[in-house]
């Protein structure tokens, strides 16, 4: 692993109503990565990216950026870090680009330096005919990528991007991607990324960690983590409706509705031994389609796992398909 | 960071709130200045040319520098209490709690901020006076060292309150049932010589009370108390409150969870 853009050893907070949000997580994110921080809601995600970014104190616990100790000089460790946090968190009278020229400010940047980088950042994410509409006159998508411009407007080692793609609609949000991954590839900005659309992450990121109740309960690699997929379950549109589901044997099926079957395929077998079975049962194949994304499917079952663990009822299926 | 960047910092904060208040000028510009000429037509004119003197002086001219006074410690303290707040409210504090800035040039900008602020709407007051009375500024030195030093004061004041507030109403308690009280109470409009002997005293402990007679006195030339104390003691209220502000804002004290 090359140098890590953010270390993170023994994190813990607990809140003052006593409440244990961190409990000592161990965290490295390699420099110039697309790492994904995924979890349920309350899980510790925005808690741990907070003490990254000072909005929040941490109990205990050491958090490098970029080898800089944030309690020895978190001034100096915050320039080589840019946050767009998951709710809009600007000065709603202000206009676009004051907005972004302020920010630069905050960072010791001088007008004349800001202004162009201010103009190219509009540019490309397609704000630059809105820079003199006060902030709160745009729409989601524009607000969200209001903040990304912000958060870049100092040229940050380390991005910090907290669900930035919440609400915005499929068109816009691959523009989004792609403006990231451009950003990830070219300019080797390093890219924490927290999201509650897996495939978003699943598209993205190359190295991944779930954190559920606190602590990271997986940390690995995109394509390892797929790996450990044991079944995938597809959904079968059929020409006839049934009444009852067939029975295909090595196979697990069941009947989502009349017309619908869910088939779950585990690792190793092929799918053409089910097609086969179904054809010669006289059930005709229509169309087919995933049920859930693979990296969906790992993440329900690695958080329900955790959770069975803790003792804890989930409801992590129905929160992350909502 | 270096002391260039420090600087850009600091002018960026300053003028992203003078921006604010010259944006909502008809909240934060006029109505001070329809207000005291209210009170110079009312209290001056009207009413004064029937109190006479004061101290020797015509009612109109000594309540003028009173009321530019109160003029500037309302608005400096409520130009920081508001925008503060406003900017924790919405959250848009955290555009600067992620930056690489300092507390103290943070603290610095927002006091600059409201005292231009409170000094602006001073000198709108100060113009508004001059169509109603002559003023000859005895000690013009002493009448702006003394009247920017309360703007800052009071700018430090709002900062606090702002980092204490958890709702709107809390921006508006210190100003209604403290400030106000204090001000008017603070021989803005009388004489403390004019009171019973233990109402002296007890006005001798009220701040503004010092801050308006000595900005009486670098205008008219006459005062109640002693000037040079009057000076110590707001230059160490001003010390001792930006330390506590400072702190404070090192703790997160309203802004970290």
């Amino acid at each position: 692993m090359s140098r890590p853009a953010l270390s993170i050893r023994g994190l813990t907070k607990v809140y003052g109503n006593g409440f244990e949000a961190l409990k000592g997580i161990d965290l490295d994110v390699p420099e110039g990565d697309f790492f994904a921080l995924l979890g349920p809601n309350g899980a510790g995600k925005s808690t741990t990216l907070g003490v990254v970014s000072s909005l929040v104190q941490k109990t205990a616990g050491k958090v490098e950026i970029y080898g800089i100790d944030i309690d020895k000089d978190f001034s100096k460790a915050k320039y080589h870090l840019g946050v767009v946090p998951q709710e809009f968190n600007f000065n709603q009278f202000e206009k676009v680009q004051d907005i972004v020229m302020t920010q630069a400010g905050y960072y010791g940047m001088p007008m004349k330096e800001a202004r162009p980088r201010a103009e190219r950042l509009l540019r490309d994410l397609g704000l630059w005919d809105k820079r003199d509409t006060p902030s709160r006159m745009l729409s989601g998508g524009m607000k969200r990528r209001l903040m990304i411009a912000r958060a870049l407007i100092h040229k940050p080692r380390l991005l910090i991007l907290d669900e930035p793609t919440a609400g915005v609609d499929i068109e816009l949000r691959r523009s989004m991607w792609e403006f990231m991954r451009r950003i990830n590839r070219e300019e080797g900005t390093t890219i924490i990324l927290t999201t509650h659309y897996l495939e978003e992450a699943e598209s993205l990121c190359r190295n991944i960690a779930i954190i559920n109740h606190g602590e990271i309960v997986h940390n690995t690699s995109m394509r390892e983590l797929l790996k450990e997929l044991d079944a995938e379950t597809f959904l079968l549109d059929i020409r006839e409706p049934l009444t009852k589901a067939p029975v295909i044997a090595g196979f697990e099926v069941s009947l989502s509705d009349p017309q619908q079957l869910a088939l779950a395929v585990r690792k190793g077998q092929s799918i053409n031994t089910a097609f086969a079975a179904l054809d010669r049962a006289g059930i005709t194949v229509v169309s087919m389609r995933n049920r859930a994304n693979r990296l969906e499917e790992l993440f329900v079952d690695l958080v329900e796992r955790s959770n069975a663990e803790s003792g804890i009822a989930s409801n992590v299926a129905k929160e992350i398909t909502q | 960071m270096n002391p260039r960047q420090l600087w850009v910092a600091l002018v960026t904060i300053v003028v992203k709130e003078v921006r604010r208040f010259t944006r909502i000028w008809p909240q934060t510009l006029l109505p001070p200045s329809i207000t005291m000429t209210l009170y110079f037509v009312i209290f001056g004119n009207l009413i004064g040319s029937r109190i006479g003197t004061m101290d020797g002086i015509s009612y109109m001219d000594y309540i003028v520098p009173g009321l530019i006074m109160m003029s500037v410690i309302t608005n400096s303290y409520s130009n920081v209490a508001s925008s503060f707040f406003s900017n924790k409210f919405q959250r848009s504090i955290e555009e600067l709690m992620v930056s690489p800035l300092p507390s103290w040039i943070i603290l610095l900008g927002y006091i600059i901020g409201g005292a231009v602020r409170g000094l602006g709407v001073g000198i709108i007051v100060t113009a508004v006076a001059f169509l109603f009375t002559d003023l000859d500024i005895h000690h013009p030195f002493l009448t702006i060292m003394v009247v920017v030093l309360t703007a800052l004061l009071f700018s430090i004041g709002g900062f606090i309150n702002a980092l204490f507030a958890r709702k709107f109403d809390d921006i508006s308690i210190i100003p209604t049932f403290v400030l106000t009280p204090l001000t008017y109470l603070g021989g803005v409009f009388y004489s403390i010589h004019m009171l019973p002997e233990f109402w002296q005293t007890v006005s001798l402990a009220n701040p503004i009370l010092y801050m308006v007679n000595t900005f009486r006195y670098g205008i008219l030339g006459v005062s109640d108390i002693s000037v040079g104390p009057a000076m110590a003691a707001i230059v160490a209220f001003i010390i001792g409150l930006f330390a506590f502000a400072l702190w404070l804002l090192e703790r997160g004290k309203g802004i970290r969870s």
